[in-house]
């Protein structure tokens, strides 16, 4: 199956290979393929990369023009990411203010707001955390905790976020806080906006299991943030939150799965090299299959989904198994690349530096919990999609 | 938005397919009918065959106008093969259509498309192919059957088993050897020195025929000794059509499996409250949507006549063989004791998973093809 984008959008996709050919070049040609969604590696290189995609103006290519987005469609966001996916470039370093809080802004943010964050966020001269975690609420994000209250003009904030992605490098965070000290679980909470250049803000870096500094824990003690600085209404941040997260799933499927391609292309290439000095066996070599065919069955699933939504429809329950059947499967594909490399893939470079595929190993345990654990989305499904009876709350 | 073209993504006409094929299956294959038919030797019930060819045309859907069909494509193919899935639909119509008709489809022999495909395209011509023979391999070199010139023509020699529907079918293509290499002859179903033998099945819901051939006499289908390319091609078509009935009965297992998950009653709470059936079903719900992925992608390939559309076609019935009949023993399961008695419905869905999954050589086997066709 492949994607007929039409005339229209021909042009437009020209365009776009034409840009990549001519700037992905020098140092950011020799950082192709680098990079994950939570991924430290190469930061600097890509941030560099970043701002010239901005230069270039392919940073929020729907976003409305008079915060100096584009004013293109969900065609052109996807004829964009699948190019860019196709040329291998660098994963965003900025991903999280594209793909999260700029869709978010641009569907509830206030016009001062809009006019503030957006263009910053464009042109990359502002980076953003998403304060969501705490150590209380991973993937149960109702549970949170971090209390903010309303003082003249100000909010004051006190609390503890954790898994803030880049938080070490952050000027701001969109933190999801209890602005009613008597709500329970989803009720009572606001989406603030948090400038990180302040006293009450203390950011110490986690370092993850492949030696990266990648997340933070961020500790909020009387932080401050202006009370325009809330996004949405006051009281209905898990409606803002929940929209965030399900803005634009289908514009960010395919750059994933031309990274799993790639990924299964060389798992396929180490296996038929094995396979030629008879080297090997067949429990592999039906695994090698069973991997490659996940693969396969990903981009159909992603492709259905991206067909909806282009159709103007609802995407089927299929763009609800994705994430549980993709990252699922790239923990296999990681497993299975690691043992197909044998003894040789368990050696690193000096001081731990990783290669691609040790790394994918190492990252991809981390994405069947990160955007909810791999049973809350069995939960979800469960009951949102199959509508099953919720679990009893005592 | 109207020039982006999207497999799996179903046009008005193709949803409005979906529902009438639903409607007339919710009328004339309803559990009571299956079971009824599922306990003759027939197996299907002539005048409902023949109401599926007139009245909506099911038999020729994708039969090119010129030979008496309605020339539509495979995605439109693919619906009906689902709907027929979820049904259990009782009648020859993989027989006939997947595997009779692709075979005379892609035979090269103009003379035998016109013959022989109108009648199969109207409802009045039940057909199928007959190539596995007692070790039941769909390999070119499982066949034994061999065939000789006669002065009239040819007659064919050997056995054929494990033949859907071969006891009932009007047309028997049988595969068989001359000196030329494997061909594919034309039998009739009262030729002399034919005899047909029932076989009783674990799966009663497809019937299946032993044959025996005794200088059968028979009409040569192609060109001498080039038939294994022109099977190979059609057990690919074959391949994706029974993955898409697969896809159906799975979906449909699920569907029971969830619908008894929400009222069954246990520790005072429905059962689906429970983390360790909910889980289960949603695991139910990724298989299903990913095997349905395997069947848009192999029904496209299959459409555009794609160069991998044998690793597809291997790929979607390998992985709707596993996911059938995963899904179809979890319904089992989380329909607790009534799960697994003769009187619910539970059992017919396990059974014809496990038949489909050998019917066309096993899930193994095909990840077998896919591994040599992706050079390992």
């Amino acid at each position: 199956m492949e994607l007929d984008f039409g005339p229209e959008a021909e042009g437009f996709r020209a365009e776009v290979r034409d840009w990549l050919d001519g700037h992905l070049v020098g140092e950011f040609a020799e950082h192709r393929g680098v990079g994950g969604p939570t991924d430290a590696e190469a930061w600097e290189v890509r941030l560099a990369w970043d701002r010239e995609l901005a230069a270039g103006g392919w940073l929020g290519i729907s976003w409305p023009k008079e915060y100096g987005g584009r004013g293109l469609g969900l065609l052109e966001e996807i004829v964009f990411n699948y190019e860019y996916a196709r040329a291998a470039a660098p994963y965003r370093a900025t991903c999280s203010a594209l793909d999260l809080l700029g869709p978010m802004l641009v569907a509830m943010g206030s016009e001062a707001q809009k006019r503030r964050f957006l263009p910053r966020i464009l042109d990359v001269s502002e980076l953003w955390g998403q304060g969501f975690s705490e150590p209380g609420a991973g993937s149960d994000l109702a549970s949170v905790r971090t209390r903010a209250e309303r003082d003249g003009e100000d909010w004051v904030i006190n609390g503890q976020k954790v898994w803030t992605t880049m938080g070490h490098v952050a000027d701001w965070l969109y933190v999801l806080v209890r602005t009613d000290p008597d709500s329970q679980r989803h009720k009572g909470l606001s989406m603030l906006l948090v400038p990180t250049d302040q006293p009450g803000v203390e950011v110490r870096t986690i370092r993850n299991l492949a030696g990266q500094d990648e997340f933070a824990e961020v500790f909020l003690t009387d932080a401050r943030t202006r009370a325009d600085l809330v996004v949405g209404e006051v009281g209905q941040g898990w409606r803002t939150a929940m929209g965030t997260l399900g803005i634009e799933r289908g514009a960010t499927l395919l750059p994933q799965q031309l990274t799993f391609e790639r990924e299964a292309e060389a798992l396929l290439a180490a296996a038929r090299a094995k396979a030629e000095a008879g080297q090997l066996d067949p429990e592999l070599r039906a695994r090698v299959v069973q991997a490659w065919t996940s693969v396969r069955i990903m981009r159909t699933t992603n492709l259905r989904t991206i067909g909806e939504l282009l159709a103007g429809r609802d995407p089927g329950p299929q763009s609800h198994i994705a994430k549980l059947y993709a990252s699922t499967g790239h923990v296999r594909l990681g497993h299975l690349a690691s043992e197909l490399a044998g003894p040789a893939g368990q050696i690193t470079g000096s001081g731990y530096a990783l290669d691609t595929r040790q790394r994918t190993f190492l990252l991809s345990l981390a994405e069947t919990i990160y955007g909810g654990a791999s049973q809350v989305q069995r939960n979800i499904i469960g009951e949102q999609v199959l509508g099953l009876p919720r679990e009893p709350r005592p | 938005m109207a020039h982006h073209t999207l497999t799996g993504t179903y046009t008005e006409e193709q949803d409005e397919l979906r529902k009438v094929v639903r409607s007339f299956l919710s009328k004339h294959s309803t559990e009571a009918d299956v079971r009824d038919l599922m306990a003759t030797t027939r197996g299907y019930d002539p005048a409902q065959w023949r109401r599926m060819g007139a009245e909506l045309g099911l038999q020729g859907l994708a039969v090119p106008e010129e030979y008496g069909g309605a020339g539509y494509g495979y995605v439109e193919l693919g619906i009906v093969f689902e709907e027929t899935g979820r049904a259990l639909l009782c009648a020859p119509y993989l027989a006939t259509v997947a595997l009779a008709a692709e075979a005379l489809l892609r035979s090269g022999d103009e003379a035998a498309r016109k013959d022989l495909l109108p009648g199969i395209a109207a409802g009045e011509t039940v057909a199928t192919l007959a190539f596995t023979e007692d070790g039941g391999s769909w390999d070119e070199r499982g066949v034994a059957a061999h065939a000789r010139r006669t002065a009239t023509g040819w007659a064919v020699t050997g056995a054929k088993n494990y033949v859907p529907d071969g006891h009932t079918a009007d047309l028997l293509l049988v595969a068989a050897r001359t000196d030329a290499g494997l061909s594919l002859f034309a039998v009739e179903a009262g030729a002399p020195g034919l005899v047909r033998t029932p076989l009783e099945t674990l799966d009663q819901t497809r019937k299946q025929a032993r044959l025996d051939l005794d200088a059968v006499p028979a009409r040569l289908i192609g060109a001498e000794g080039a038939a294994w390319p022109v099977i190979e091609r059609s057990l690919a078509a074959a391949a994706v059509l029974l993955a898409a009935e697969q896809l159906g009965g799975a979906s449909r297992a699920m569907e029971l499996a969830v619908e008894y998950a929400k009222i069954r009653v246990q520790y005072g709470r429905a059962i689906g409250s429970f983390q360790g059936i909910k889980h289960l079903c949603a695991d139910m719900l990724v298989e299903v949507e990913s095997a349905r992925s395997a069947v848009c992608d192999a029904l496209w390939a299959l459409e555009a006549d794609a160069p991998d559309l044998p690793v597809a076609a291997a790929l979607a019935l390998a992985y709707c063989s596993d996911t059938y009949t995963r899904v179809a023993g979890d319904c089992v399961q989380v329909h607790g004791g009534i799960g697994f008695t003769w009187e619910h419905p539970a059992h017919l869905y396990l059974k014809r998973a496990k038949s489909s999954e050998v019917l066309l050589g096993t899930a193994a086997s095909h990840r077998e093809r896919l591994a040599v066709r992706l050079g390992l």
